[in-house]
């Protein structure tokens, strides 16, 4: 085979792992969707316990979003490194994303625990299973990132930036933004809507 | 210490009723024989490197066909049982089940013949047919495409487990019933198997569901714009576009449940603020469209049969595609008919009402093109067309008890009644699996390179036909005559014995349809010489007749160039065909889906037992085989095209030096007697040779 259909070949390949990679994204906002739609319904059950709004703290959730945000950014940067072929430069902004994403988390682990040190368990009422499960799931997902981002870089150390590289870092970085999205949704409807 | 090690397993979970000593040893029993077979003719290394670990979609395929036929036979024996114990149990009488066990069965029949033979059969169909109609060689990810099969058989595994460990399935209904599911009213493993048998084959779904789009969407033979897609494949299209948008929400539902039962949060509990409702909303918008998911290749499917056997083209294509998305589209806003009795208001009933009552226009508008491209055709009476001329009958009587149901007021007196159970088996077993047994008959030659024996056929369709009408005719009655579903016990005065006695024998009439269908296909494994065809033998019009029969793992030697609808057709029209040969690219053959696979169902037994150790173990496992499989950079070789040239001249010569290719001699079809002195000469000689002497000495 020539190298021209080779390359023609791999192109073709990329394109349609992105094309299933969006669609994989479509299934997984899905599961948010009914996440989402099950906290509107049941967020008002807070039976036996406290409303939202004496439990959340809104500087506590806009620094996690900035955090979420500006991980967001790092990882645009790092992508137009990786298109470029800067190596070194993939690897910083990667492992700057990755300490925010992690930064992120270790604040939501912390008010779960919290939460569940008031006695505001999931297993309390409906209000509390569906903040619990909306924002673990998307809490999961950020973890689920943050090993795919580590496991990424190591590759990339051991192997150096090759075209299957790039096309995993895309993905990746699209997963980032995803859950970013979703973030904001979070921010909006969970925090925000706890003090309307 | 104990709970540590193995969690809430027991002594008691073994085996000790007689069904599950009965089913966990007839599962050994037939384990072994397939062992047995295997070690005696040293076959271990051929299915693994051949059949298990392949990513050829044509394998994975028959595998699909081979999985979904055990479970027909499986989810039928369930049927029997129930009809049994319903014409048995009335008045003083209370049959042979009770009625804990008589729930379990109905669920798991529900369970197996949705998940696991209605799925399996579309899913197999798809994976075979649809590369090769869209003229592509493999799939866009052949290892996702691995990778649900083995969930969907991770799937099986675990609705059959409770013969082993637990004794109990889930007593709930097909979808587990709130707040009866939950763990105050169910408290037993059964519910369990039911969440994560579904979970983990509803995950293998959603894979090839993004996977078949993918294909379709991108991988098309040069010229083939959508709109000279065969129509199967776009019933294909729409439906995994369909399950796509559903499969997540039924994920997450089953998550939502199992976090109910295993960690007592309160999403659909009746305590504590949860919402039963809630869980019927959301497992009905997955579940009404599910079943268009099963049917709309059907539809697909039967277009292509009915425009071959009239050998026109398919009357007004561009309406059938229309028609296709219209009953798609309209799907996926109808599922509150399923629950007008609990009380959401007029408005609301009327707008569902409402909606459901337009399905019945898309679909009238395929059966407008069936009927019009049947019209001046040259029709042939092949079983296909048999097969979808008994869909016609059986799918309108579905249709119409369906247009009925969605009327509110109606639905009041007829919801949860028989009426209701006969109207979707009508759909069902009309639509979706006479597509299915349509399809078989209609693609078998391809598949194996020779025809099934058209008599035993016909029979097998008879006996279908008949038993069909008998059992579900007096359903309607029975539902008319206030009949509810899920009885497994009535009073004598009713007077509705006989009508049961009557559904009992149209079941066993169907099960001769059934085992007419296996000796239909044994008997054409025996005559297989004499069935031999060409790649063509129904004189087909869509590219998947182009490729040999059975195709050759690259499908195309070259790919096809598809400048028509009903590509195949013009390619033959214009004697033009000449063959180049090129190097060809094809994925390596993995084991991954199975080890993922297996994992995964550890995790799911682990989950339902909930023994910790065993989940974090499989969910590592899980992990750790992802990465080391993502970051494989060398999943695919390559077939030099001189290689490529020497196979299919192999393939000539052979075809060549075989017994010449006759194909329209039906009467000389093997009949059933036949069949039975072929078999008793088989076995007598077997005796006589070798195991007779061996076992006497």
């Amino acid at each position: 085979m020539s190298h021209e259909r080779l390359e023609h070949h791999e192109a073709e390949a990329t394109d349609r792992a992105m094309f299933g990679f969006w669609l994989y994204l479509m299934t997984d906002l899905l599961m948010f969707a009914i996440l989402f739609g099950v906290y509107a319904v049941l967020h008002g059950n807070a039976i036996g316990g406290e409303e939202g709004r004496h439990l959340f703290s809104l500087p506590l959730a806009l620094t996690e979003t900035l955090l979420l945000l500006t991980s967001s950014f790092t990882c645009g940067l790092g992508m137009i490194a990786a298109r470029l072929g800067k190596k070194k430069q993939v690897l910083t902004w990667f492992g700057v994303t990755f300490v925010l994403g992690l930064a992120f988390l270790l604040l939501e682990i912390d008010e779960f625990v919290k939460l569940i040190d008031e006695g505001q368990t999931p297993q309390l009422n409906a209000f509390m299973s569906s903040f619990f499960t909306l924002l673990g799931t998307h809490g999961l997902h950020i973890t689920i990132g943050l090993l795919w981002i580590a496991a990424t870089l190591g590759y990339i150390m051991k192997r150096g930036l090759n075209h299957h590289m790039v096309r995993k870092l895309a993905m990746l970085s699209l997963f980032w933004h995803f859950l970013d999205i979703v973030w904001i949704f979070i921010f909006t409807i969970v925090y925000m809507g706890a003090f309307v | 210490m104990k709970e540590l090690l193995i969690g809430k397993l027991t002594w008691e979970s073994l085996p000790h009723q007689w069904w599950t000593i009965a089913g966990s040893l007839s599962f050994i029993f037939l384990g072994l024989i397939v062992a047995g077979i295997l070690t005696y003719t040293k076959r271990w290394k051929w299915l693994w490197n051949e059949w298990l670990t392949s990513v050829d979609p044509k394998k994975i395929g028959i595998m699909y066909f081979i999985a979904g036929g055990g479970m027909l036979l499986r989810g039928g024996l369930d049927a029997v049982m129930l009809w049994l114990q319903q014409a048995l149990s009335s008045g003083d009488s209370h049959g042979y089940l009770n009625a804990q066990h008589f729930q379990e069965i109905f669920t798991a029949h529900g369970n197996i013949m949705v998940f696991f033979v209605a799925m399996a059969f579309i899913f197999g169909l798809i994976n075979y047919i649809v590369p090769l109609q869209i003229g592509a060689r493999d799939l866009a990810s052949p290892l996702m495409n691995t990778l649900g099969f083995w969930l969907f058989v991770g799937g099986i595994v675990m609705v059959n487990m409770f013969f082993f460990f637990g004794g109990e399935y889930a007593a709930t209904g097909w979808l587990a019933v709130q707040p009866l599911a939950g763990a105050e009213f169910s408290p037993g493993a059964g519910v369990d198997y039911w969440v994560w048998s579904l979970m983990i084959s509803g995950i293998g779904t959603t894979l090839g569901a993004i996977n078949f789009i993918m294909t379709i969407l991108k991988m098309r033979a040069p010229g083939m714009t959508l709109m000279k897609m065969p129509l199967f494949t776009w019933g294909s299209l729409y439906s995994m576009v369909m399950a796509l948008t559903i499969f997540p929400l039924l994920s997450m539902t089953l998550f939502l449940v199992y976090f109910d039962r295993a960690l007592g949060t309160h999403f659909f509990t009746t305590m504590g603020g949860g919402d039963p409702m809630l869980y019927t909303n959301l497992i009905w918008m997955w579940g009404h469209p599910e079943v268009y998911v099963l049917v709309i290749p059907a539809y697909g499917l039967f277009s292509e049969v009915v425009s071959t056997f009239s050998r026109k083209p398919i009357a007004s294509y561009t309406s059938a595609v229309v028609g296709m998305f219209g009953v798609a589209s309209l799907a996926l806003s109808v599922w509150l008919h399923h629950f007008f009795t609990m009380g959401a208001g007029a408005n609301v009933n009327a707008f569902f009402g409402v909606m459901t009552t337009f399905v019945a226009i898309p679909t009238a508008v395929l059966v407008f093109n069936w009927i019009a491209t049947m019209y001046g055709g040259r029709i042939r009476f092949e079983t296909p067309m048999l097969w979808f001329l008994g869909f016609g009958f059986v799918f309108a009587l579905g249709g119409i008890s369906g247009v009925m149901l969605a009327v509110p007021p109606v639905d009041f007196q007829l919801h949860n009644s028989l009426f209701l159970v006969a109207h979707f088996h009508s759909t069902v077993i009309g639509g979706v699996l006479f597509g299915i047994f349509c399809a078989i008959s209609y693609w078998w030659p391809k598949f194996t390179g020779f025809r099934l024996n058209e008599r035993l056929g016909r029979y097998a369709f008879w006996a279908w036909i008949i038993g069909f009408n008998l059992s579900f005719i007096p359903m309607y009655i029975l539902g008319f005559m206030g009949a509810s579903r899920r009885l497994d016990h009535y009073d004598a005065e009713t007077g509705w014995q006989p009508l049961f006695i009557l559904m009992f024998i149209g079941g066993l009439v169907i099960m001769l349809g059934v085992a007419l269908q296996l000796a239909q296909i044994i008997a054409s494994f025996i005559e297989k010489k004499r069935l031999r065809t060409n790649n063509d033998p129904w004189d087909g019009r869509s590219l998947e007749w182009a490729a040999a029969s059975p195709p050759s793992f690259y499908n195309f030697t070259t790919i096809p160039h598809a400048a028509t609808r009903d590509a195949y057709w013009a390619i033959k029209k214009s004697h033009n065909r000449k063959t180049q040969y090129e190097d060809i690219h094809m994925p390596k053959s993995t084991g991954v889906g199975i080890y993922i696979s297996l994992f995964a169902t550890l995790a799911s037994f682990a989950f339902v037992w909930h023994i910790i150790w065993l989940i974090v173990v499989s969910i590592l496992g899980i992990i750790v085989t992802f990465i080391v499989r993502a970051f494989d950079e060398n999943t695919e070789y390559t077939i030099p095209a001189a290689k490529v040239k020497k196979m299919e001249e192999a393939r000539a010569k052979k075809e060549k030096a075989g017994p010449a290719i006759e194909n329209n001699d039906y009467d000389e079809d093997m009949g059933l007697w036949e069949l039975i002195k072929v078999i008793l000469g088989f076995i007598l000689g077997l005796l006589r040779n070798r195991g007779w002497r061996r076992w006497r000495a």
